[in-house]
């Protein structure tokens, strides 16, 4: 189905629903380099007036990828709760939009609503809000998630530590474990991208990581972030592994891509859940995801990027995760160009993946071929922490030696606790305490030997 | 006597106890800290990183020099461009950066056809300077171990705004077996002129990564260039031998897992 806006006589036609929201879709390269963005500033406005007043019935009635073709498309309508989509059945997705903002949009009701969106619908409705409304319902959203610790409480922020090493040495890896530690990371996982999927090193890593959480009792989860049919493998030789992680996106063809489908992640949940790991709660999965990926693997459909991400909120949203996060400005330029759409994207992120139930976190990055610089990571980063974001990356010095990007630091993380008053989770920020890392006060203590931690290193240390 | 605060502000940030860790890392650990922030020193440090890695980025092949130089290799030069007139261009749109602009295909079109093994191409890539550094070096080594093994050469190709799979054209219409493109790689804070050289076996142009074989880092203090040399020869000869490049070469050598 067509639609026409009418600007000062000139009529502009959008021929079908994923067309209208490619060109309503704030400016970004990848959309330009896929050729689907809007041509001048009138033709995007036009499409988002237009947008604004489709009916959100037509998003379960015109499947942006065909019913048939694409399990992420089947797995969204089959999927689809009526009930909770009932009360906000009759909205244009400019309805939605100023309902979400109105007070009657509170914690509860947007809870209850969650299985009623569609990816596709919160993609719209994203497209016709700024940043600061992005932040405001995203702010509204509490998503709680458990494993060995609760993430997501209000007024709580966890960073995963990501110790990675470019040879994954294993004392180096422990090097920056320790440091992290000893500055109060970790709470949403320790989290090293190995820079081979060798099953065997992967095996020797998470020995590692259970180890050192064993021996400090830390309340918190590891995870080594290898293929998915890696930690199949590894399920089956008994290795420690507490979350099954994966990176995903939002059409079948860009999963294949990554050597991935539905059926893969549904076995690698059962399997994992099964080890029963969890002592606060079972919620074992983790994935990560970043606009421009499915354009990538060249299996976009003509999709805008940022309707294909949200499409793979649907995927994570399937396997109940405790983590999940965008990659954003992972990518590259030719996807997202500086850090103007490095924000917008990291807000769109996380608003869709917050109204769609998932416990949104955020890797705060850039490459070095990006107009970005520490400064648009320190504005992203205080804007997430605005918008409740559940957590973030810690990266010795924000320099993460094997993937060569900018992320966020385990100090990023302290300014942010610090300024907004946002605590770790409840279960580790006893542990830190407990470990005289941390004050009553959840306040780093003057770095000094008395840290229980570096009277006795990890084994990898010694 | 002038009255000072007491007590004295210290003059720097206490260094953090466990910085004995950073032997076992190059990663910025034991930073230290003033308040939640990053000491100066350090955050001047990371900054300076960032600096070398952006100028890189918008760095450009030294023409004048790459070409005394190469004469000395005693093979002709060619200069070519891809369809991305600037950076700004290169980095938004790579399928530019992997097509030759108009004037280029007009050049390599009016070559005579020569039947050649391989075809060494410069690339500048996301940095030139690991070009103006690297290339020659890593050449003056390759180039006559090459020739020794009775291989034929293509003209040397100088190309400008270029991705990896800009090479595919230019081997095509060279005539070559074989493409060894050497490419400025994307700079790292702490590499910013890392060179990476990828070689195709029977250079045409839709080809992906899967066809192709890489050997990255090579720097002096990463690969350095004889045994980045000694690595690209081996595999060249490999290539052609058994005319394929690619996931093939590399599943079966196991030379090229890193």
């Amino acid at each position: 189905m067509a639609y026409r806006y009418v600007i000062r006589h000139h009529a502009y036609t959008f021929d079908d629903l994923k067309t209208l929201l490619a060109r309503a879709s704030p400016l970004r390269s990848g959309d330009v380099l896929a050729g689907v963005a809007a041509a001048t500033y009138e033709e995007r406005v036009a499409a988002q007036l237009a947008l604004a007043d489709v009916p959100l019935r037509d998003f379960l009635h015109e499947a942006l990828v065909p019913y048939e073709q694409d399990e992420v498309t089947r797995l969204i309508i089959d999927t689809h709760d009526a009930a909770a989509f009932a009360p906000i059945s009759h909205f244009t997705v400019g309805q939605l939009r100023d309902w979400l903002l109105s007070d009657e949009a509170d914690a509860p009701a947007l809870q209850a609503l969650a299985p009623g969106l569609t990816p596709e619908m919160v993609a719209a409705v994203s497209k016709l809000m700024r940043n600061q409304e992005l932040i405001a319902v995203a702010r509204r959203c509490e998503v709680v998630t458990r494993f060995r610790n609760t993430l997501g409480l209000r007024g709580h922020l966890a960073t995963r530590l990501q110790p990675n090493h470019p040879t994954d040495d294993l004392r180096g890896i422990a090097a920056s474990l320790v440091d992290g530690l000893l500055y109060g990371s970790g709470d949403a996982v320790l989290g090293i991208n190995p820079a081979t999927d060798n099953p065997h090193t992967v095996h020797q890593l998470l020995n590692m990581l259970d180890a050192v959480c064993e021996q400090y009792a830390i309340p918190t989860q590891s995870c080594v972030l290898c293929h998915v049919t890696t930690t199949l493998e590894l399920l089956n030789r008994s290795a420690p592994v507490d979350l099954a992680f994966q990176s995903i996106a939002g059409t079948e063809a860009a999963n294949s891509s990554f050597g991935i489908n539905l059926g893969l992640l549904q076995e690698a949940w059962e399997g994992t859940r099964a080890l029963n790991r969890g002592t606060v709660g079972q919620q074992v999965m983790y994935f990560e995801t970043g606009q421009g990926s499915a354009l990538s693997a060249n299996a976009h459909h003509g999709l805008d990027q940022q309707t294909c991400e949200a499409r793979a909120y649907a995927v994570a949203r399937r396997f109940d995760p405790l983590l999940v996060n965008s990659v954003v400005g992972f990518i590259g330029p030719e996807y997202l160009y500086d850090g103007k759409q490095i924000i917008r994207a990291a807000l769109e992120d996380h608003f869709c993946g917050k109204l769609l139930g998932l416990p949104m976190g955020m890797d705060v990055c850039y490459t070095n071929h990006a107009e970005a610089d520490q400064d648009d990571m320190d504005t992203l980063l205080t804007l997430l922490g605005v918008a409740g974001c559940n957590f973030i990356m810690g990266v010795p010095g924000a320099d993460d030696i094997m993937l060569s990007y900018q992320s966020t630091s385990f100090h990023d993380a302290l300014y942010l606790r610090r300024v907004l008053g946002l605590r770790p989770a409840p279960e580790f920020e006893a542990w830190l305490e407990q470990q005289g890392i941390f004050n009553a006060q959840g306040q780093l203590l003057p770095a000094s030997a008395s840290a229980q931690l570096l009277g006795r290193l990890p084994a990898a240390l010694r | 006597m002038t009255d000072l605060p007491n007590p004295l502000p210290a003059a720097a940030p206490a260094p953090d106890p466990w910085e004995s860790l950073k032997a076992f890392t190059a990663a910025r650990i034991a930073l230290g800290r003033t308040g939640t922030s990053v000491p100066l020193r350090e955050a001047l440090a990371f900054k300076l990183a960032h600096a070398h890695a952006r100028d890189a980025v918008y760095s450009t092949l030294a023409t004048q020099e790459l070409l005394a130089e190469l004469e000395k290799l005693q093979l002709p030069v060619l200069q070519v461009r891809s369809r991305a007139r600037n950076r700004q261009e290169y980095l938004q749109r790579p399928d530019w950066g992997r097509q030759l602009d108009e004037e280029s295909e007009t050049l390599l079109a009016g070559l005579a056809e020569q039947e050649t093994d391989v075809a060494i191409i410069l690339a500048d890539g996301l940095s030139a300077t690991a070009i103006n550094e690297h290339a020659l070096p890593l050449l003056q080594l390759l180039v006559p171990q090459l020739h020794q093994a009775g291989f034929r050469l293509a003209p040397i190709t100088l190309a400008e705004q270029a991705r990896v799979a800009l090479g595919d054209a230019i081997g095509q219409r060279l005539g070559a077996r074989l493409t060894l493109l050497l490419i400025g790689e994307r700079p790292g804070l702490s590499a910013p002129h890392s060179l990476g050289a990828y070689f195709t076996y029977g250079p045409r142009p839709g080809l992906t990564d899967e066809a192709r074989n890489c050997v990255s880092n090579i720097r002096p203090e990463g690969l350095p260039y004889h045994l980045a040399a000694g690595k690209l020869l081996f595999l060249i000869q490999q290539a052609l031998r058994r005319q394929l490049s690619g996931v093939g070469l590399k599943d079966d050598t196991g030379l090229l897992a890193e």
